[in-house]
């Protein structure tokens, strides 16, 4: 043995190391592969010798060849080997090679899940330290799975410098394993505090991570985060946090309100850019958070436009860079402030560096106008002209064209001008981008009816001189824009000077080069020039012309015939067969030009691109139901379809294909049917895809513009755009001396033709009108099109299973871990017995050859004072759970969850007060309503913070993470038995809170507008069928300016008040303002006002309405007696502002107050429902519901929904509900469905209540 | 986070290259050459940010980088990551590698890349930022150190005994 050492310690000597392989390398420029290829051979032998010092040496270097792009999975055992080994040396050359080149589906990873346990457990940090390290770079979903609960313990280790990287590596664990999310975040959240500074910004750091991607379920957290962000001084931590309210703002304004001080604070005072440049960014994420709500933030506006053009004056590149980044933020929703600066951002444009250049571009498409538009594209095409690289002119490129289309081409004046500019832009060489030019040009030549003309003749032009486009190879991108050119003149060909010519142009042999999908197109038009030139010579006794067009087609169209593309040899031949026959007809002298135009009439119009999407799903129709039973898996091989040229298949051989039936062949015949319905190259028979013959009378009757004739049609290769520009100029001068004469009203007239939002630009953007009349054609959408959520997540993003709701977390017990959420913890095994050290290496093998066995075999020695602390952490950690535990006794007996302590006297009853997610929302609603005074932030946000500190302690008695201590205790008796007492108290602690859970899961139903969609994802209805949205917002008054929706909910911290929120949606085009909101106080009902207004006064709403924009405003009335429903009148008032005038508006309303308006919705255990009913103070009585139509959790859920009941227990298709009045009624239902007739029984301690109550349910059912 | 950390010389050679995703090592070359490329074409005085090339990241993702004397230091991100916050801590690496190898240049680098990634794997830990303060990075890696030299001394005492 020792020999053996011996030698290897002198084979060692004559390795070469890394240093030695790195020299070498060098040493070998000329033939560096070869001489790899022997050191890579040297390292195989090295590897296989049994000394550790050797291997790991060699995995060193293989760590080196690695980086230079050798594959050396190879070696994958070896490097587990060096990474098992004991000593910390060869163990971090083992994990760095691992780190740099495991990945998930490496298969050795899975033998290392044990050495890794041990490596983590191991009473060296620095074995810790560097597991975790490369843990992090390689862990798998198993990995994560295995060693969750052990990374979990690491987490609360003695030492910092381990906590740090456990709490860092979470992140890890979250992505590949979501489950441990719920487990863990309460930890996590506790290290946000730790007194250590690194490991309080690697919890950050964490926490930030997650919240990007799901800001809304951190959105409590935002009270603690406050605190951290006004008393952390490390500027790394203090950028994550104001990131992250970057991140939450957008979720919850009134933070943003919050934030705003402190954030300006730190920003005056602050000397580090970095810090300065996030609070500004953040600012700004606030002010467009805020935007719609209130408008009066323009100070903070200014600060961040006046910070940012002292960042872009700035002669260091990259707060330039950055202050263009940030400005283009601003741009969005605060356009004028950023259009102030334009001298500064046109100036950035000249910048030699082209990533400040790109970020300038950005902001250029806020900076256009309808004055400046021509004159910056002018600009941008002379850096076109000079840009050097691909990708910058591209860039260009796109933002033309994204400036010039943006908002509907609001700022294009002169469209004749845009038309020439596409087509300069095809001079451009190389560019990706044709396909984008090709659509614009579509779109302006279809869309914009006037300019067909010229865009047809322009694209007449581009066909002649398509081999200016096409003749170079390099250039094959901006082929795409004859696809365009040739449609637009075949479509539009009645506008054609010459179709004859353009008809030649199109069938000249060198179109065969062209791609496939662009000859198609040829081809087709060229058909409808042909019809075109028929339709000319009508009525002309000399056909010669027509006949020269059939013969043209007849002799070129061949060619496309042997095309290898399908799609252009079926339309040629197909045309070619037409023109032969036409030919004939024409010999014989019958007109047949009129039949060949039908074949083209009808027109075209833009369709939205969503259209197709938001064709609504008619009623009745279930698109994933099968229409026939799908045919069986040996069937499906008949049905498949074949390809055309694919071997026939030695069919006659089956004996079963004789025996098809007339069913099944009339089954067959229907799935091919359904085939050939989903197959988009099938033309379906379907009478709508069918063009309707009809003289569209709409072309003719379109004002067709004048070309200026001094305008030579250009041919492409001469700059012609500016020639534009400078009629432009001229028509504008004229215009603007014209209009002075001109009264302004006619004007008006003119432009009212079009669409609403092209007379919305900025400044005295009014004074210039478009060169001609245009007619933008909208895009159609289908009937009735649904509103739909356009931003789907990508399916695959990870960060989608760790949408995971952790606020029930945060309060005690109320929805807490279930059983099957835990971490899965090593269970001990008795049968393995401690080994000798010596016998440990060889079981190591063994084990890890068997990494689904959890070894229990690691000891540890622990030092005494490490025990020592763990002790007291311990005591410590016992005390926080005795506490816990006595309060969630308190919890389970009254069922009182922790609600803000200002209340929890006056709703101590035997009722349960609303759940944690209210209580948690409130407490987040608390101290985001606190006035913005500094001082008095700061106490709120330490008061929330305190009332939120004992939950993460709370959690913990339910989480498995206080255990793991017990294990590592050498007496293993001793804790396997008390391990198993502790398991029973939990389990019985578990099955009660499992009960609260399913009740828990019952309130979801019907919290708040998402009851619908929440009720679904919690999975209590998993197997039923999803709610139909519902909406408890009623229609109150609508006039043609206005429509305004309510709903009324009980306050419930005081009995007398109820708030009434109302949504306006401003209906027309105009600004709403000035709106006041009245009702006349009855008795029993009072607005609540301001003080010192008089009772009749208006309450201003605090907002205005753009057109099309709706806002929500909330009143609070209150009341004295709420057994009887009531209904207010009152009136808003408000002033209607355009262009022209204003005028003063008043909408009368009718409040209904409802019964159900004053119950709250409000969880209530069955032991203590029982207990109400057999109280006897209640009145009853019932009800029948006849022809009740709709499954019975639809019907729960809307009771629930409606009339804010929740669900206390239900047994199949029976019942009993619970409610409770703003004043302390119960209300209690017993609902019962059998055969479309449901029955409620109810009682209450106040009958009218009951009886109104009932009423208005009734009323509910009967709508539906 | 960070996705890659590379560095490489004024010829495109990698001198270390961190990647936090994986990617075979074909593909981790091409990343390293079309960086390079990117980077060396730019200016000594621009901006240091560069929006990202084709293979790595895509419209989320930043170049952040550095050029010390012959070597480029080039951090790829996302929009996490406060621009300056990572042209900082580029500089903290620099100057730990400084303090590390006493005047450090491009030769450390190259014959001790193993000890380059022990250094920053005290600052960066799967893509997300650990310590950002020189001292404790320092003390961290050299007590490593001493432990490797300590178990070597111990090593060659056993062989030759």
């Amino acid at each position: 043995m020792a020999l053996k050492i011996v030698k290897g310690s002198i084979d060692r000597m004559f390795d070469k190391n890394l240093q030695d392989l790195v020299r070498g390398i060098r040493n070998h420029k000329e033939d560096e592969a070869k001489y790899i290829s022997t050191c890579i051979d040297e390292i195989k032998q090295e590897l296989k010798q049994d000394n550790i010092a050797v291997k790991a040496n060699a995995v060193c270097k293989l760590t080196y060849l690695q980086m230079l792009g050798y594959d050396v999975s190879w070696a994958a055992f070896n490097i587990v080997e060096v990474m098992s080994s004991s000593k910390f040396t060869y163990k971090r050359i083992g994990y760095l090679a691992a780190s740099q080149c495991f990945h998930e589906s490496t298969d050795v990873i899975m033998l290392t899940t044990n050495q890794i346990r041990k490596d983590l457990s191991s009473p060296n940090q620095y074995d810790t330290g560097v597991a975790l390290t490369g843990l992090s770079c390689f862990v798998t979903p198993d990995l994560a799975r295995d060693l969750a609960n052990d990374i979990m313990t690491l987490m609360s280790h003695t030492k910092p410098y381990i906590r740090k990287k456990a709490v860092l590596i979470m992140y890890k664990v979250f992505l590949k394993y979501p489950e441990s999310l719920r487990p863990a975040f309460p930890r996590l959240k506790e290290k946000l505090e730790d007194p250590d500074p690194g490991v309080q910004s690697a919890a950050v750091n964490v926490i930030c991570e997650l919240a990007r991607r799901n800001p809304k379920n951190y959105l409590s957290l935002a009270p603690l985060f406050f605190k951290l962000m006004t008393s952390s001084t490390n500027n790394w931590v203090l950028i994550k946090i104001i990131k992250l309210f970057g991140a939450l703002t957008p979720l919850e304004p009134r933070l943003g309100k919050k934030l705003i001080e402190p954030l300006t604070n730190l920003i005056h005072s602050t000397s580090a850019m970095s810090l300065l440049y996030e609070c500004v960014n953040t600012v700004i994420a606030v002010l467009i958070s805020l935007s719609s709500g209130m408008p009066n933030h323009s100070a903070s506006i200014q600060l961040c436009v006046q910070k940012l053009r002292i960042l872009i004056e700035d002669s260091d590149q990259n707060l330039k860079y950055l202050g263009l980044l940030a400005m283009s933020k601003i741009l969005k929703t605060h356009p004028k402030s950023v259009q102030s600066h334009k001298d500064l951002i046109l100036q950035c444009l000249d910048d030699k560096d082209e990533s400040i250049r790109l970020r300038a571009l950005d902001l250029l498409y806020g900076m256009v106008s309808k004055k400046n538009l021509m004159e910056i594209v002018k600009k941008l095409m002379l850096h076109v002209d000079k840009a050097e690289g691909t990708t910058y002119r591209d860039e260009l490129l796109t933002k033309i064209i994204d400036i010039c289309s943006q908002s509907n081409y609001q700022y294009i004046t002169n469209f004749e001008w845009y038309i020439s500019i596409l087509v300069e832009l095809t001079r451009l060489e190389g560019t990706r981008h044709g396909h984008l030019i090709a659509s614009q040009m579509l779109d302006v030549a279809i869309r914009v009816k006037a300019i067909r003309v010229f865009a047809v003749a322009q694209m007449a032009t581009l066909l002649d001189n398509a081999h200016m486009l096409t003749g170079n190879t390099q250039r094959n991108g901006i082929c795409e824009v004859l696809y365009a050119a040739a449609w637009i003149c075949g479509e539009f060909s009645e506008h054609l000077e010459n179709p004859m010519e353009t008809l030649e142009a199109m069938l000249r042999p060198k179109v065969a080069t062209l791609p496939g999908h662009i000859q198609a197109v040829y081809v087709q038009n060229a058909a409808k020039l042909f019809a075109t030139v028929l339709k000319s010579q009508e009525g002309n006794t000399d056909s010669t012309t027509a006949q020269e067009a059939s013969q043209l087609m007849i002799d070129r169209l061949p060619l496309f015939v042997q095309s290898a593309n399908l799609e252009v040899q079926e339309r040629a031949s197909c045309i070619l067969q037409l023109v032969k026959y036409i030919q004939k007809l024409q010999q014989k002298d019958v007109e047949v030009s009129e039949e060949v135009c039908a074949l083209f009439a009808g027109e075209l119009n833009p369709v939205a691109p969503k259209a197709q999407k938001k064709v609504p799903i008619p009623d009745g129709l279930d698109l994933d139901a099968w229409i026939n039973e799908p045919p069986s898996e040996s069937e499906s091989e008949d049905e498949q379809p074949k390809a055309i040229f694919s071997k026939e298949e030695p069919k006659h051989s089956r004996p079963r294909h004789t025996e098809v039936d007339e069913k099944e062949l009339a089954r067959r015949r229907e799935a091919r049917k359904q085939e050939q319905a989903n197959n988009p190259f099938y033309i379906k028979a379907s009478p709508s895809s069918q063009k309707v013959y009809q003289e569209t009378p709409g072309v003719e009757h379109i004002p067709v513009v004048q070309i200026d004739l001094s305008v030579p049609l250009k041919v492409p290769g001469l700059p012609m755009s500016d020639q534009y520009v400078k009629l432009e100029e001229e028509r504008r001068q004229k215009e603007r001396a014209e209009k002075k004469k001109k009264d302004k009203k006619k004007r008006k007239e003119k432009r009212s033709g079009r669409g609403k939002k092209h007379d919305s630009g900025p400044e005295s953007e009014e004074d210039i009108t478009p060169a001609h009349m245009v007619d933008i054609v909208t895009e159609e959408m289908p009937e009735n099109a649904l509103p739909s959520d356009d931003d789907e997540r990508d399916p695959a993003d990870p960060h989608k299973a760790l949408d995971i709701d952790l606020d029930n977390l945060e309060s005690a017990g109320k929805r807490p871990l279930a059983d099957s959420e835990k971490l899965p913890v090593r269970s001990h095994r008795a049968a393995e017995v401690l080994k000798s050290p010596a016998e440990d290496e060889e079981g190591e093998n063994v084990s890890s050859l068997e990494p689904k066995k959890k070894s229990s075999k690691e000891k540890r020695e622990k030092k005494k004072d490490k025990d020592k602390d763990r002790k007291k952490s311990k005591e410590e950690k016992k005390k926080k759970k005795h506490k816990h535990e006595e309060k969630e006794e308190a919890d389970l007996l009254c069922g009182q969850a922790d609600e803000p302590a200002f209340q929890s006297e006056e709703t101590n009853e035997v009722v349960t007060p609303p759940t944690s997610t209210s209580a948690d929302v409130s407490d987040l609603d608390f101290w985001l309503s606190n006035a913005p005074v500094p001082s008095n932030t700061q106490e709120a946000a330490t008061v929330a913070a305190a009332e939120a500190a004992p939950a993460p302690g709370a959690i913990s008695v339910t989480t498995p993470d206080s255990e793991p201590e017990e294990p590592k205790d050498t007496e293993m008796e001793e804790t396997k038995s008390s391990k198993h007492k502790k398991k029973k108290q939990k389990r019985e602690k578990e099955d009660k809170e499992k009960k609260k859970k399913k009740k828990h899961h019952h309130h979801h139903h019907h919290h708040g507008d998402k009851g619908g969609e929440e009720s679904v994802q919690n999975g209590t209805v998993e197997e039923e069928e999803p709610l139909p949205p519902m909406s408890n917002y009623c229609l109150l008054a609508e006039n043609s300016y206005i429509k305004v929706a309510y709903d009324i909910q009980g306050n419930l911290q005081d009995g007398s008040q109820v708030v009434v929120s109302v949504i306006f949606e401003n209906k027309c085009d105009s600004f709403l303002k000035s709106m006041e909101f009245n009702v006349l106080d009855s008795l029993n009902s009072k607005l609540q006002r301001p003080e010192g207004s008089g009772p009749h006064d208006s309450l201003t709403i605090p907002f205005q309405l753009p057109p099309g924009v709706s806002n929500e405003a909330r009143f609070v009335f209150t009341v004295q007696s709420i057994i009887m429903p009531q209904k207010l009148k009152g009136t808003l008032t408000f002033i209607v502002k355009n262009e022209e005038s204003s005028t003063h508006e008043k909408l009368d309303f009718k409040l209904h107050f409802t019964c159900t308006s004053y119950l709250i919705t409000t969880p209530c255990y069955s032991d203590a429902f029982a207990k109400l009913l057999e109280s006897g103070d209640l009145k009853s009585s019932s009800i029948r519901l006849e022809g009740v139509n709709m499954p019975f959790h639809h019907l729960l859920a809307r009771i629930c929904f409606h009339h804010h009941f929740s669900v206390v227990e239900r047994i199949d298709s029976c019942a009993s509900m619970y409610s409770r009045s703003i004043q302390g009624h119960h209300v209690c239902l017993l609902v019962k469905i059998s055969s479309q007739t449901v029955s409620v029984d109810a009682k209450c301690d106040e009958p009218t209540l009951l009886g109104n109550v009932l009423d208005e349910i009734k009323q509910t059912f009967s709508q539906c | 986070m960070i996705k890659a950390i590379l560095i490489f010389n004024n010829h495109g050679k990698p001198r270390l290259s961190k990647f936090y995703e994986h990617f075979n090592e074909d593909i981790e070359q091409q990343i390293i050459r079309e960086t390079f490329h990117l980077v060396s074409k730019r200016d000594e005085n621009v901006c240091n940010f560069l929006e990202g090339g084709m293979l790595i990241g895509g419209s989320d993702y930043k170049l952040i980088y550095r050029h010390y004397a012959t070597l480029y230091f080039v951090f790829c991100v996302d929009s996490s990551e406060s621009e300056l916050g990572i042209l900082d801590l580029i500089q903290v690496f620099v100057e730990t590698l400084d303090k590390c190898f006493e005047n450090v240049c491009e030769l450390d680098l190259i014959f001790h890349v193993d000890k380059v990634h022990h250094i920053l794997a005290e600052m960066v830990m799967g893509g997300m930022v650990l310590e950002t303060n020189m001292n404790e990075i320092i003390t961290q890696v050299d007590l490593q150190n001493k432990m490797e030299k300590s178990e070597l001394l111990l090593a060659d005492k056993c062989s030759f005994a």
